[in-house]
């Protein structure tokens, strides 16, 4: 279960604390962004939640791709929208 | 570079949510040196997701428990992509990849929600019904929030019932089913005893949630995210202000690993004989890909195969009529949840149906057929590999999918160029200590 | 069954196909084309769509130059999802051997009127950053392109439609001869002519020709913008065109105007099924990653196989076939191995040319059936 500690990530430069054992998607979420942008230009955010869709998916520390719905977030992570 | 790790069991189990753990438990508990693998952190699939280590004595925690104490090599953060030769898996985890042996193989790959488009369907905040439930799971508060829960099947009742736990305030759950059907889902449930005790805990959980059954969403709206919701209750239009759409029309089974594998599948769902196995020799399949039919009936079958698959027909026998009670249940789901025509109607011109390459259902009403569809439009070549638009399509053209061809699910080119080597790396991904 | 009759039909709705029908149709001929799956299904459907001038013989040369100076003059016609990008060829020289030859390359090209720069290293780094480091450098073909040939073959077939060509598409052919074709639903189609542009089948349908079927295997990757820009051969490309028998695997990759990046090359001769071949796929993988290493962590989508019609020669069957039945309603339009897509308008000009009687822009004795035909009398 999530326990009370948070653990602060950055999403688009800005910082957000969510509880310790939440994924990247959740933090995302929370703090009203989209995930990526599509093909033509609509803003996405996590659709399936267990990994199939791809909607969720953002640059994490410099890669490409990442579905955030399977990423635990990680302190200092540095999270942004994919265009 | 080469696999750098290889793991031989002499039953592996690709998937680790009920079905998968009762396979694997039940083998290992035959004293057979047993792995199971999955792409989740922890075992538990999508119904059980984060509650294997529940304190409580639920059926996730107890089978998570014989999983642990039978001896269960548990593989977690790994996807299975490709068959490489046969009777050889090739698996991708975050930071490398492994090859995984097997002398016989149970494929309990589980299934995934069926998205149908609508006007809006493609807005943040729009989600899976299993799919906000799981983000929940994972982290997201919901307290307070306004959430419509919509599509059809059982599942959207105990996702309701989870998110009112929760402190979710629930406008109403629209289910497209019509109420005689659901009646007579109702009245066959009395046959049997542990559904009867499911349907009062329902029943009290969802307490005061509205249901309207003959219901269904007619389009999303919002600027940048999820504002309210329009659904067709009693034949009317509503628009109902929420922060969160959970919609989902039932389940689709995840079958692309049995057909790359070359088991015989037959409307969707995996052909096995009675001891679970496939028409591939060493291969069994388990769980909602042989038929979606619920938990029971997956930890039925994941326990026949397990028992089969270590060699123990007659212990595996001895579960044949439980598996035949449980499959009413899963013959009841199908005639009563099957979906409406109007559900047909639902997407406009401009309308996404293929949500990685945003193709939209004008443009894909002209052709005949998903290939011709995905050669022209590339509907399905995004990476869901169809997962998504596929199930859609099927629905709204009757399409018949493609063949499937690896990877099963998107890999990083270093694997797929990985050769079997002779290296044996000592140390493995072995998360999910529950 | 009423007998609709023709000036042409044109067997096989791929590029060539298509290419054949937009042009019968251009110069006022009734045709109607025929497949028996969906419009660009085989080769056109696999193929990289990679239009490029290529020199293993004039003739070569010949009809890809004239081929690609086609598609320029095409290019502003063509919808957005044709895709059409010039982005050039950089043939990749990895040691001093590779580089005498693109020295070679552009000394022959130059001597034709095909722009060409000779690349060092550090030309080569600084367009392709994403190379590895100590290649020898590359020779440039700026007026090289690609395009998304599915969608090209598809608005070739519209514009033939639009001038009143017929298709009929999920329907196989039976027969043809002696200026019928036949259907496998009985209907019949008379016809002067009939033109084989079915690929890499076409000796199931005009029995006696020398086309084999030559397997590749593509990868396709998730989207990367940036990271190639032009499209990328090794020379040891050519020794792998080249080769008559074995399997063999060269580097090969495509930027696509979506960001994904195609991967090839495979080239086996005898292998029928389309099933990928797994070693061959770890081949092809490893060899791109030689060349450029930051592949290894991308995502690919995809993996699929494609069947090239090969000739003996190397090169395509354009013009009447010659057989010992005297039928002369009977014209070829196969056997392009991996220059389909770049060679389908030349291949439809020369082809019509033929047909109408009119003088064609190159010399075509080289693509003639009848050279193949030695044994047969010319009629």
């Amino acid at each position: 279960m999530l326990s009370q500690d948070t653990v602060t990530v950055t999403i688009n430069g800005a910082p957000v604390a969510v509880p310790s054992g939440a994924t990247v998607a959740v933090a995302i979420v929370l703090a009203g962004q989209a995930c990526r942008t599509s093909v033509s230009g609509e803003a996405r955010g996590p659709l399936c939640g267990m990994g199939i869709c791809f909607e969720c998916r953002v640059v994490v520390d410099g890669k490409l791709h990442c579905r955030s719905c399977q990423l635990l977030c990680e302190p200092g992570m540095q999270v942004s929208t994919e265009n | 570079m080469s696999r750098e790790a290889q793991h031989h069991f002499e039953v592996l189990v690709v998937g680790g949510g009920p079905a998968g753990m009762a396979a694997a438990a039940r083998a290992a508990e035959c004293g057979v040196r047993v792995g199971i693998v999955d792409d989740n952190l922890g075992l538990g699939g999508q119904i059980w997701r984060g509650e294997s280590g529940d304190r409580r004595k639920t059926e996730a925690s107890k089978w998570a428990e014989r999983v642990r104490t039978s001896g269960v090599n548990a593989l977690c953060g790994l996807r299975v992509v490709h068959q490489p030769e046969p009777g050889v898996l090739l698996a991708e985890g975050l930071n490398g990849c492994c090859e995984l042996t097997y002398e016989k193989l149970v494929l309990a790959t589980g299934a995934r929600e069926r998205f149908l488009p609508f006007p809006g369907w493609t807005l943040p905040n729009v989600m899976g019904a299993g799919g906000l439930q799981a983000m929940v799971k994972c982290g997201l508060p919901i307290k307070g929030k306004r959430v419509v829960v919509a599509g059809t099947g059982p599942l959207l009742l105990a996702v309701a019932a989870y998110l009112h736990k929760h402190g979710v305030q629930i406008p109403v759950i629209c289910e497209q089913a019509n109420w005689s059907d659901l009646a007579r889902f109702g009245l066959a449930l009395l046959a049997s005893p542990g559904k009867i005790v499911q349907g009062v805990v329902l029943k009290r959980d969802l307490a005061g949630v509205p249901f309207a059954a003959n219901s269904w969403p007619l389009a999303a709206h919002g600027h940048q995210n999820l504002q309210s919701v329009t659904i067709s209750r009693a034949g009317k239009s509503e628009n109902i202000p929420c922060d969160y759409l959970a919609c989902g029309f039932h389940l689709v089974s995840n079958i692309e690993l049995p057909l790359l594998l070359g088991c015989a599948v037959d409307d969707n769902c995996v052909q096995v004989d009675d001891l679970q196995m496939t028409t591939v020799s060493s291969v069994f399949c388990a769980g909602e890909p042989t038929s979606i039919g619920g938990v029971d009936l997956a930890l039925i079958e994941g326990q026949i195969a397990g028992l089969a698959a270590a060699g123990r027909t007659i212990e595996a026998e001895a579960w044949f009529v439980a598996r035949q009670r449980a499959r009413r249940f899963a013959r009841l789901l199908d005639r009563t949840f099957p979906l409406r025509s109007e559900l047909r109607s639902l997407p406009l011109s401009e309308t996404i149906v293929c949500r990685c390459e945003d193709v939209s259902y004008s443009r894909l009403r002209q052709y005949s057929s998903w290939r011709a569809a995905k050669l022209h439009t590339r509907c399905g070549m995004g990476p869901c590999q169809g997962r998504v638009c596929g199930p859609a399509t099927q629905f709204l053209f009757n399409w018949n999918p493609d063949s499937v061809r690896p990877p099963v699910f998107p890999a990083r080119v270093e694997t797929l160029a990985a050769i079997a080597g002779p290296v044996q790396l000592p140390h493995s991904e072995v998360i999910g200590g529950q | 069954m009423s007998n609709p009759t023709y000036d042409v039909v044109v067997v096989g709705a791929g590029i060539v196909g298509a290419a054949c029908a937009d042009e019968l149709s251009r110069r006022g001929l009734r045709v109607a084309v025929v497949d028996r799956d969906v419009i660009g299904s085989g080769a056109t459907a696999a193929g990289m769509g990679h239009i490029v001038v290529m020199d293993d013989s004039d003739a070569q040369f010949a009809l890809t130059r004239y081929s690609q100076q086609l598609w320029q003059e095409l290019r502003h016609e063509l919808p957005d999802d044709v895709e059409f990008e010039q982005c050039g060829t950089i043939w990749v020289a990895a040691d001093e051997e590779e580089m005498i030859e693109v020295r070679r390359k552009q000394d022959y090209y130059g001597k034709r009127g095909v722009p060409t720069e000779v690349l060092d290293p550090t030309a080569l780094q600084s367009l392709e950053p994403n190379l590895r480091s100590g290649l020898a450098g590359g020779l440039l073909v700026p007026e090289d392109g690609v395009l998304y040939p599915p969608c090209a073959a598809r608005f070739l077939i519209e514009r033939a439609q639009q001038r009143g060509a017929t298709l009929r598409l999920d329907i196989s052919v039976a027969q043809i001869g002696l200026g019928q074709v036949r259907l496998t639903d009985g209907t019949e189609i008379s016809a002067k002519i009939i033109v084989n542009a079915v690929g890499a089948w076409a000796a199931d349908l005009t029995p006696g020709i020398e086309i084999k079927k030559r397997k590749g295997h593509l990868v396709i990757t998730d989207r990367y913008p940036g990271f190639v820009r032009h499209q990328l051969v090794e020379l040891g490309y050519l020794k792998s065109a080249h080769s008559v028998s074995g399997d063999s695997v060269a580097f090969n990759v495509q930027p696509r105007r979506t960001g994904q990046i195609l991967i090839g090359s495979s080239r086996q001769y005898g292998a029928d099924h389309k099933e990928v071949d797994s070693s061959m796929l770890v081949r092809m993988l490893q060899r791109a990653q030689e060349y450029m290493p930051g592949l290894a962590h991308m995502s690919t989508v995809r993996t699929w196989t494609g069947f090239r019609a090969a000739t003996p020669d190397k090169l395509p069957l354009i013009g009447p076939w010659v057989n010992t039945t005297g039928d002369k309603s009977i014209f070829l339009a196969t056997g392009h191995e991996g220059l389909g897509i770049t060679t389908s308008l030349a291949t439809a000009r020369v082809l019509v040319d033929q047909i109408t009687g009119t003088k064609p822009e190159i010399p075509i004795e080289p693509y003639l059936p009848s050279r193949t035909a030695k044994e047969y009398a010319h009629a």
